[in-house]
């Protein structure tokens, strides 16, 4: 029982050091950012054809990830995707004509949406719908199109 | 004649099974008779310190090291392949998550089960080979919940902090050859890592596995050492056992949790 | 006295360990305030009998009753009650390990009572003082002589003031001096508090010197009881082999085996 206090202690510092661990695995490693900054406002897109993009897929402007896709789904009447995504609260002005594009981070990276500020002097709000869209390249429509040497519209 | 053999043979196996079948019986009846003992432990909080530096402390160093190497390893040998993609930059995430959802748990676990659990069978297979357990009842003292709950309770608290100093120490092996040996840009180590590992999916995941690990590797430790035969070639029996039979409940475990919670993602 | 019904009554006990037959249907009555011992030769489950009146074993039939109480019928909660007031020292003393021999004395006051640390120190110097190793307190059992580690389990199962107190081969594998230390500490423990004693041995002269009634067993029964003075004079013959140590008697010098002739003469 004499050594009880040094155990005590030992084992206080365990215990430290291991959620000390966890408290690094969460900040320093994982996301928690995306869920504790809860906040945020909302935009969605329309895409004819989302290719390889997933939820919390990285929203970047100018390089800079900005905002998170947060939910994507199909609309049945317009054969649509529906992406939805989710800006942080201090990217608070988005020119209204703000175009999105599906891009691929290099060439075997992952999707993520790029976005291009327009020229207006509105800005995108919460629930607004960003019009102007371009949906991922797939490499077989491109391959396609580049042996067949045909120029079909690519805008989509 | 061949029937004769056939018959034996089922006779045998079926002679095993039960046996299996019974000691696992055994060993869930066992954990029933201690899992009311836990509670009693919030009262005497010395009993369960004590358990937690034996195990948890105790078992520090060696995961410190492991955990260490580890990462190193990981990062060397995934970036040797990862650069031929031109995907170094993804180094990060990829060390990070072979740690946190899957290595950290399980080498833990392993280690544990060598380090802890090993010496906690043999160390109660002793106690009953010494008398001791059977002094204790007669001071009319319950060994389930004097000398087994804290156990128990220590080693369910230990494994998932040591699991989670694993991977930290090892995602930081990793950022140290990474960054230092490797060239590798360290804000994309750290950037990627956090726009790739999720909270949920990937830490807590983990963090669920080396609870689950923790449940297992103990129970099974304390089980054998309680269930020993007394003598000196049992405690020596009940110490390999507990090796291995937590060894490899901890990796069928684990396939089984890998398939539960990563399972549905593709 | 002889009014006061015995404080254990063991009736028709019959105990089987892995299909062997240990007990079978034997009665022996343990009087209060004595010494009873219990002896005979290695291997007649005496340590068993220990292990039934603490009601760690159940007999197959039969009962054993302690203080009036059918040990195998309590409630798991009625039978650690009734251990309370039980002391055992087991062959090898059975301290725990792990803790210091003062920790070991305080052991079962620290589980079972709620006592300030200094009373419990005090009762802890008071049990050692008893045995004579108040000086000893701080060192840990595996640096104890044999002899001194049955000293600090007799502390140990004397600390909560039992009404009685069971000796499993207390004299086994001592030397002289720490035999003469046991045999005098045991018969004043048994009259200056009071208590019951029961003492399993097969060391006939240690035994015989401070018990006040003596039980023999042989095959799983009793072969004959009285106090030492009666037996001593015993007319069965067994009664003598075993008392005086005789090499051969009723108890043959040879392990049962086909005639010695016979198995030499065969390939």
């Amino acid at each position: 029982m004499r050594q009880s206090r040094a155990l005590e202690i030992w084992v206080g510092a365990f215990v430290a050091a291991g959620l000390a661990a966890l408290l690094m695995l969460a900040m320093k490693v994982s996301n928690i950012t995306s869920y504790v900054q809860g906040g945020g406002y909302r935009v969605s897109a329309a895409f004819e054809n989302i290719g390889g993009l997933t939820v919390r897929a990285p929203v970047r402007i100018a390089g800079v990830r900005i905002g998170r896709v947060s939910d994507i789904r199909y609309d049945g009447e317009s054969f649509q995707a529906i992406v939805t995504m989710r800006i942080d609260d201090q990217y608070d002005y988005l020119p209204a004509d703000t175009s999105a594009s599906i891009l691929t981070d290099g060439l075997l990276g992952e999707n993520y949406i790029g976005l291009e500020p327009g020229g207006a002097e509105e800005s995108l709000k919460d629930g607004d719908r960003i019009e102007i869209t371009q949906s991922a390249m797939v490499l077989e429509k491109l391959i396609g199109q580049f042996l067949f040497g045909r120029s079909k519209g690519s805008g989509d | 004649m061949n029937q004769r053999i056939t018959t034996t043979v089922l006779q045998r196996l079926g002679h095993w099974a039960l046996g299996r079948l019974q000691r696992l019986g055994r060993g869930n009846l066992f954990l029933l008779h201690v899992v009311p003992g836990l509670p009693g432990l919030l009262a005497r909080p010395g009993l369960m310190v004590q358990q937690t530096f034996a195990i948890g402390v105790l078992s520090l160093p060696i995961v410190v090291v492991a955990g260490l190497f580890v990462g190193m390893v990981l990062a060397l040998q995934l970036y040797n392949t990862m650069v031929d993609f031109g995907a170094e930059q993804s180094l990060g995430p990829v060390v990070a998550l072979s740690l946190v959802r899957e290595l950290g748990p399980v080498v833990t676990a392993l280690l544990f089960a060598g380090r802890a659990g090993s010496a906690l069978a043999a160390e109660i297979g002793l106690m009953k080979a010494t008398e001791q357990l059977s002094s204790m009842e007669m001071m009319a003292v319950d060994p389930l919940r004097r000398v087994v709950a804290p156990r128990l309770a220590g080693g369910i608290l230990s494994l998932p902090l040591l699991s989670a100093i694993f991977s930290a120490v090892g995602i930081s092996g990793g950022f140290l050859v990474a960054t230092g040996l490797l060239g590798v840009d360290s804000n994309a180590y750290w950037s990627q890592m956090r726009a790739n590992v999720d909270l949920f999916d990937d830490v807590a995941n983990g963090v669920i596995k080396s609870v689950v690990f923790g449940v297992v590797v103990t129970w099974i430790a304390v089980f054998e050492g309680y269930d020993a035969a007394p003598t000196s070639e049992g405690v020596a029996r009940a110490t390999t056992r507990t090796v291995v039979n937590s060894s490899l409940a901890v990796l069928g475990l684990d396939f089984i949790l890998t398939a539960l919670m990563f399972g549905d993602n593709t | 006295m002889a009014s006061e019904p015995p404080l254990v009554e063991i009736r028709g006990l019959r105990f089987e360990y892995s299909g062997r037959t240990i007990f079978d249907g034997i009665d022996i009555d343990i009087r209060r305030g004595g010494v009873t011992a219990i002896m005979g030769p290695s291997g007649t489950g005496k340590t068993t009998l220990l292990r039934l009146i603490g009601g760690q074993e159940r007999p197959m039939s039969g009962c054993v009753r302690v203080d009036g109480m059918e040990v195998a019928r309590l409630s798991r909660k009625r039978l650690y009650e009734l251990r309370k007031r039980m002391g055992m020292l087991f062959q090898s003393g059975a301290l725990l390990t792990d803790l210091s021999v003062f920790d070991n004395v305080a052991f079962p006051l620290r589980e079972h009572t709620r006592l300030p640390e200094e009373m419990i120190r005090d009762l802890v110097l008071v049990k050692l003082q008893a045995v004579g190793l108040r000086g000893a307190r701080d060192l840990m059992p595996a640096a104890l002589s044999g002899g001194m580690a049955r000293r600090v389990a007799l502390a140990r199962a004397i600390a909560l003031d039992p009404m009685m107190i069971m000796y499993d081969e207390p004299f086994s594998g001592q030397d002289p001096i720490s035999m003469g230390v046991l045999v005098k500490l045991i018969r004043e423990i048994n009259d200056a508090l009071g208590m019951t004693t029961i003492i399993v041995s097969h060391d006939v002269h240690e035994t015989a010197a401070i018990a006040d009634y003596l039980y023999l067993l042989s095959e799983g029964r009793v072969v004959e009881h009285g106090t030492p003075a009666r037996l001593q004079r015993s007319g069965s013959e067994w009664t003598r082999q075993f008392l005086n140590g005789l090499p051969d008697g009723p108890v043959p010098f040879h392990y049962p085996a086909p005639e010695f002739g016979v198995e030499l003469l065969q390939p």
